[in-house]
């Protein structure tokens, strides 16, 4: 055992604990991801997080840096009085689509205008998952809820709204993405992305967002595979996965 | 602690009172919505914040203001917002936030007529608003001011109580105290310095993270988390309350109680009654929460009845009632919708035959 070395370990942004998240769902291995850049930025003891109302309401049992948990939407503007009165600290959200696009579409679209210089981790799976499966702002045309039982019809509920495209009409944001948690290639992809949106914070003094497609293979009733591979055929063709706002070309992009 | 100390007066804007107490306490951050009559206020702080080094910031919405207040409370700052009656309504949730996670913040009400829409004239039919708020077990200490010096000197004081609580402090003006002029004198000694705040999130730099939460999913939790906030207000309110006396020690004929606007018009009702002869006097809580309970009970043991002067249709006379336990009977004169009862009003309304009448 003499050379034996330490290779890989749990990121120290993570508490190391149980999480409640239902098995299949990508919220965990998101969380993992945010961690490890904090880390990777050597950002942990100066980062302020802010939870939303929704699945990840307990995610300040998870990070292992100083975190608020927000009123349901108001995360952007919470996370406004943080950073305007301690510029020092990097403060991210980390929101859902309840949460982000449909009682805080006002908070998320103003901190975007005014390219608020914080971090925005917007989890869109389609479903309201911690009150049991509604129907949120981004559930797909056809797709059932728990208060879409015909499924979504767009002469009664509407259209599914595409954030990142929306905020892109704006001025103000210096980073938006999209990236999805369907396999680990995307992974990848997603943790690049993420990457860029902390430091178009941290270099860039900007607004930096990433919508993460995510499962929910509880209330899509679905296994946590088919869910996978669903959001690659059926999600991913509705929400193109690209970057819509790169950074300014100054940025260091190392990995 | 040592009296304070005031400068030379000058001619100030009630609102205006509002900023510079704020500032003179060390308030460096406010975040707000326009709406009238409150306007002079964010208008103040976006010009004078910046000169002491401070941020203004103009919200999106009340909802979005009350929750940048929330996020500078809970990274350590002492921080403000002014809203006015319907405004106040869209932040009481946040207000709830702010309490529950025991987060310290100054909230001033510049109060209008309503409900509803309203009106942008005086009233004070916020007042159960005020000292009821939110949802939860709510207790907030609440301030009444009657006077442009007392608008500054409430904002002040307000930050100490809310640093002490752990918890946000509403200051329920009117329209007519924002917007009325006034000799002012302001402080010229140094405040009392803020409290050390070692809960605050603003970076886990050499320590363990610390994190601001309202949510208690376990009800023992919760329970002990409303107990230890109540405790704290309790604490505070030993403190804190307060109220003035005008002739009130040998009111034997009439004690009137009013706060605010109504009470400046009361004390000339109080002139007017003892220049015919009635034995009048003024009772004008400072603190609505904590309410002078004790005090007023006392006093009703000495007079004849009690009569309560309140801009609404009768809010705070119910805290009266239940103080007095029906030691001498308490009545209500009240104009609503933005009006103010006159001292001819009040006056008749008090006369021994209006008295009988009812």
């Amino acid at each position: 055992m003499a050379d034996a070395q330490v290779v890989f370990t749990p990121p120290e942004s993570l508490h190391d604990t149980l999480m409640h998240y239902c098995s299949g769902c990508t919220h965990g291995t998101l969380h993992r991801v945010v961690a490890e850049i904090i880390d990777e930025l050597g950002l942990r003891e100066s980062t302020v997080g802010i939870c939303p109302v929704g699945c990840a309401v307990y995610a300040y049992n998870y990070f292992a840096v100083d975190m608020i948990e927000a009123a349901h939407g108001r995360a952007p503007a919470v996370a406004t009085g943080v950073k305007r009165s301690r510029p020092d600290c990097t403060v991210f959200t980390y929101q859902g689509d309840g949460d982000l696009a449909s009682i805080g579409m006002g908070e998320i679209v103003h901190a975007a205008a005014r390219n608020e210089a914080i971090t925005v981790v917007f989890v869109n799976n389609g479903v309201f998952g911690m009150t049991q499966g509604q129907m949120a702002p981004t559930t797909l045309v056809g797709q059932r809820a728990s208060t879409a039982p015909f499924g979504r019809r767009p002469d009664h509920e509407g259209f599914p709204v595409r954030v990142v495209e929306m905020l892109n009409a704006l001025e103000g944001p210096t980073y938006l993405a999209r990236a999805s948690m369907a396999s680990p290639k995307w992974i990848r992809d997603a943790k690049r992305k993420l990457r860029k949106a902390f430091l178009a914070q941290t270099e860039h003094h900007g607004f930096g967002l990433v919508e993460v497609l995510s499962s929910c293979p509880t209330w899509w009733g679905k296994t946590p595979k088919e869910a996978l591979e669903w959001m690659e055929s059926t999600t991913m063709a509705y929400y193109p996965v690209e970057e819509f706002r790169p950074l300014p070309s100054s940025e260091p992009e190392g990995e | 602690m040592s009296e304070p100390q005031y400068g030379e007066p000058y001619l100030a804007k009630g609102n205006e009172a509002i900023c510079e107490g704020a500032i003179w306490s060390g308030c460096r951050f406010f975040f707000g919505y326009p709406i009238t009559p409150q306007n002079q206020i964010p208008e103040y702080m976006s010009r004078r914040l910046p000169e002491v080094g401070g941020v203004f910031l103009q919200g999106e919405s009340e909802l979005a203001s009350i929750n940048m207040v929330y996020g500078a409370s809970a990274s350590g700052a002492r921080v403000m917002t002014t809203s006015s009656s319907p405004g106040i309504s869209l932040m009481t949730e946040g207000i709830s936030y702010l309490l529950a996670s025991e987060l310290p913040a100054v909230i001033v009400n510049v109060t209008r007529g309503g409900p509803g829409l309203g009106n942008i004239a005086a009233a004070q039919s916020d007042y159960n608003q005020a000292t009821r708020m939110g949802h939860g077990d709510m207790p907030m200490i609440v301030l009444a001011p009657d006077s442009v010096q007392e608008l500054y000197d409430h904002t002040g004081w307000a930050f100490e109580l809310a640093d002490a609580a752990r918890a946000p402090v509403l200051v329920l003006a009117d329209a007519i105290l924002g917007q009325m002029m006034e000799p002012m004198r302001p402080r010229v000694d140094s405040p009392a310095p803020a409290p050390e705040k070692p809960w605050a999130t603003n970076g886990c730099r050499g320590r363990a993270p610390n994190v601001i939460n309202s949510l208690y999913s376990d009800p023992e939790n919760m329970e002990s988390v409303n107990m230890r906030v109540r405790a704290r207000y309790e604490e505070v309110s030993k403190q804190c309350l307060r109220w003035a006396e005008h002739q009130a020690e040998d009111a034997e004929d009439l004690l009137l109680v009013a706060f605010g606007t109504s009470a400046r018009v009361c004390e000339s009702a109080v002139a007017h009654l003892r220049a015919g002869g009635t034995k009048a006097g003024l009772l004008r809580p400072i603190t609505l929460r904590p309410f002078p309970s004790a005090r007023l009970a006392a006093l009703a043991e000495s007079c004849r009845r009690i009569v309560v002067v309140e801009m609404n249709l009768g809010q705070m006379v119910d805290d009266v009632r239940l103080a007095v336990e029906g030691r001498c009977p308490v009545e209500f004169v009240g104009r609503t919708g933005g009006n103010i009862p006159s001292v001819e009003e009040i006056v008749e309304a008090v006369a021994p035959q209006a008295s009988s009448a009812e």
